[in-house]
């Protein structure tokens, strides 16, 4: 069989020809410059001058970086060194401010020996995290999620250890008064599970606390928030608005979808209320007028009042972005909800909010990278976030008149947290894509 | 200027609303610790170190008032306030005392309802140029553009001092003091103006300080003091009194290194007795121990070795006494007498 031809057809070639490389411009890098970089003059043009562009910088800025001093106690010393170097201080970064101060820019005036207590919180929180961004996690995770609030606090702020717990214990109260109030009515059930778990907080988790408190001290050491600085301030209130505001967001977002005109018009007013006012001007509300609207002597911690604006701020904002979700769901959606007689609550739980979140991701994402950029917008009501303590930090003789150096810190620091963000939310989006394409 | 106008205006609202309590030294006395209002962060002036430990000029009268309380020039909170923050902070109550190099006017003391309680510095207000632009003379400065900054009396001097002179400017509006240093030096504006300290302060930090002059005019008068709200005057007097202490101290040559000696037995110096305590009852006058400004002058030394250690020739930022030298020696810090 396999020789009948090569008896008659002697010309035809009976062996396969040795596999050679493509051309050199097909394969490769060459490929993908030619391809890519210099595939017609206006390109070529465009690479080299942009390749110009990336060597200017960095022949500018490397030089500063490898220049840069890392052992200076103050600005002159470093000034003195790179001169030693035949440098003058545009030649070189004086990192030594890094060295120097990078504890308080990381945690502000927080205790020395307390400094493990914030870096656990930032743990804790990552576990109590795993569960809700990952659903390959294991879903006892989920009870890490439910003590995370309670230890975190208990970490940072620190005092009796009493205290989260028996507030821990008003949600527990909470769950028994619905699960034995519920059988007998309803809504007896719902409103003993608010109500009762309130009047425990007013009245009951205080003496409490108290009396736990004298019988077994057990806690750590009291910090004030007038301690928190650097970034331990921007993420606390950062990661505490984000957390928060997603679902009054959410549920403001309802709100103003709402039939019922009370509910409708309450939301529509506050979200434009709020996002009609600079973030700026509702921390000086924060600040200061409230000083004037409080009783004489109140003692309404600085950091929970900007806590609570920022949320409030980002909320409204999350509202619109979710709003947009719901707005681009096909009516037949929450027809479809109505067809299967689901009631309010099924059909925006099961239909609706799942698909009108999942739309409004890079949204939501881009509002909290937002919000925890704006963080540092509390320097200007006098609160150490890490550009104030740049500021502070100038203000000592040693280091007065050192600038880049702090910021580029402060940048870098910011990008990580941001870029992180980022990235989530394209992982995000990918395991929902639903759609085919 | 609105802002002022406006925070101006809020602080009004506050105290016609009756919020400013009255009897501020039992609140101190029973918070246990002095709120004391202070900048941000300026050289000298006040600062935290690394390790949060508040350092400066001002923040010396703070502790000197919370030793003269309390026998602990530690027993103080600082509370950090901004140009726009540090008057709301003091009508609410929620600080004390407020020393933050703020010049003392008269539409602060009357409008804004605070008392200040003296001077602890002289200043006035300067300008620094770049030697290569070869300007001598503020009046020279036709058309210059100007960093100033935002909410302060300077600003309005400015305007003052250009009108006057009949020549035009262009302001460069920044925020605080580190802003306008990078802002100068980038050449985003000719002119550098504030209170000549600051701009002392500022200079020393260049790269080449000799490049800069600061012109010989001193437009305005900067008389810089802590203040208190006004309404109590038993609290006024306390802090006015440390600070007179600390004025005296220095004209009786009671210094941190003989205080202790010169407080262990009555002196043959009866003005020194009685300001520390060991002859008559002025503290109890004011409602505080018989030791209340030994306390004070022993917390960070008397008022000539607050100005060397702070912001003395000694010290980078290099100033001398000048107009505040004792008025024994030519300048202006006087202190009524202890008697």
């Amino acid at each position: 069989m396999s020789d009948t031809h090569a008896q008659t057809v002697a010309y035809v070639r009976d062996t396969m020809i040795a596999e050679t490389a493509p051309p050199t411009t097909e394969v490769g890098v060459i490929k993908w410059l030619r391809e890519n970089l210099f595939s017609g003059w206006m390109n070529t043009i465009l690479t080299l001058a942009s390749l110009y562009v990336i060597y200017w910088v960095v022949s500018g800025v490397g030089p500063m970086f490898t220049n840069s001093i890392w052992n200076a106690g103050s600005l002159s010393e470093c000034r003195e060194i790179l001169a030693l170097e035949g440098l003058t201080s545009h030649d070189g970064f004086c990192f030594g401010v890094l060295k120097d101060r990078w504890q308080q820019l990381i945690f502000g005036f927080y205790p020395n020996d307390a400094y493990w207590r914030p870096v656990l919180a930032l743990l804790v929180f990552f576990v109590g995290l795993t569960p809700v961004l990952f659903d390959s996690a294991p879903r006892k995770l989920f009870l890490a999620t439910a003590a995370a609030p309670f230890i975190m606090f208990m970490l940072l702020w620190g005092g009796s250890i009493w205290l989260p717990i028996v507030v821990g214990l008003g949600i527990v109260v909470g769950y028994v008064a619905l699960t034995y109030l519920s059988p007998i009515n309803g809504l007896v059930g719902t409103l003993g599970a608010i109500i009762l778990p309130i009047l425990f907080w007013l009245y009951l988790a205080g003496p409490i606390a108290g009396a736990l408190t004298s019988i077994a001290p057990i806690g750590l050491e009291y910090v004030p928030s007038k301690d928190f600085g650097g970034f331990t301030l921007s993420v606390v209130i950062g990661i505490v608005a984000i957390i928060l505001s997603l679902p009054l967001g959410i549920l403001l977002a309802l709100g103003r979808q709402s039939d019922l005109p009370i509910i409708k018009y309450s939301a529509v007013t506050f979200i434009e209320v709020i996002r009609g006012v600079p973030l700026i001007v509702w921390l000086f509300t924060a600040s200061l007028l409230l000083n004037y609207f409080l009783p004489p002597g109140t003692n309404f911690d600085l950091m929970l009042r900007v806590i609570i604006m920022v949320t409030l701020f980002s909320a409204a904002y999350i509202a619109e972005v979710v709003r947009g979700g719901l707005a681009a769901l096909p009516k037949g959606q929450y027809e479809g909800g109505d067809s299967l007689g689901l009631n309010y609550w099924q059909s925006m739980q099961l239909i609706i909010l799942p698909q009108a979140l999942k739309i409004s991701i890079p949204g939501i994402v881009n509002t909290f990278i937002g919000l925890f950029k704006d963080t540092t917008l509390v320097l200007f009501i006098g609160l150490y976030d890490p550009i104030g303590l740049a500021g502070a930090i100038r203000a000592s003789t040693d280091w007065n008149g050192i600038y880049w150096e702090l910021f580029i810190f402060i940048g870098v620091m910011f990008f990580i947290f941001c870029f992180s963000m980022g990235r989530y939310s394209l992982y995000l989006e990918k395991k929902l894509q639903r759609e085919h394409r | 200027m609105k802002k002022t106008v406006f925070f101006g205006a809020l602080t009004v609202a506050g105290l016609a609303a009756g919020v400013a309590s009255a009897a501020t030294l039992d609140d101190v006395k029973a918070r246990g610790s002095l709120n004391c209002g202070v900048t941000t962060g300026l050289v000298g002036f006040a600062a935290p170190d690394a390790n949060g430990v508040w350092e400066g000029f001002d923040v010396g009268i703070c502790r000197a008032v919370a030793a003269a309380i309390f026998g602990d020039p530690t027993a103080v909170e600082f509370v950090p306030t901004t140009g726009q923050t540090r008057f709301t902070a003091l009508a609410s109550g929620e600080i004390d005392l407020l020393a933050r190099n703020t010049t003392w006017t008269m539409s602060r003391d009357t409008d804004l309802k605070f008392d200040f309680v003296g001077v602890n510095y002289y200043d006035g207000q300067g300008f620094m140029v770049p030697k290569a632009l070869g300007v001598t003379s503020a009046k020279d400065l036709d058309g210059a553009t100007v960093c100033i900054q935002t909410g302060t009396t300077t600003e309005l001097n400015l305007a003052d001092f250009f009108r006057t002179n009949g020549i035009s400017y262009e302001p460069v509006p920044i925020e605080t003091n580190a802003e306008a240093q990078q802002q100068y030096l980038a050449g985003a504006c000719d002119v550098y103006t504030t209170d000549a300290s600051g701009l002392a302060a500022t200079r020393a930090t260049f790269e080449n300080p000799g490049e800069h002059a600061l012109l010989p005019e001193i437009i305005s008068k900067e008389p810089l003091g802590p203040l208190v709200r006004h309404g109590d005057n038993e609290w006024g007097d306390i802090a006015m009194w440390v600070l007179n202490a600390l004025v005296s101290a220095e004209e009786m040559g009671i210094t941190s290194a003989n205080i202790a000696e010169l407080s262990a037995a009555p002196t043959n110096n009866p003005e020194i007795n009685r300001i520390l305590g060991t002859e008559g009852e002025l503290g109890a006058m004011i409602g505080l121990e018989a030791d209340w400004a030994k306390n004070a002058i022993a917390a960070g030394g008397n008022y000539g070795e607050l100005f060397e250690q702070n912001i003395g020739e000694a010290t980078p930022i290099g100033l001398a006494r000048g107009l505040n030298a004792q008025w024994t020696e030519g300048g202006l810090i006087y202190s009524p007498p202890f008697r």
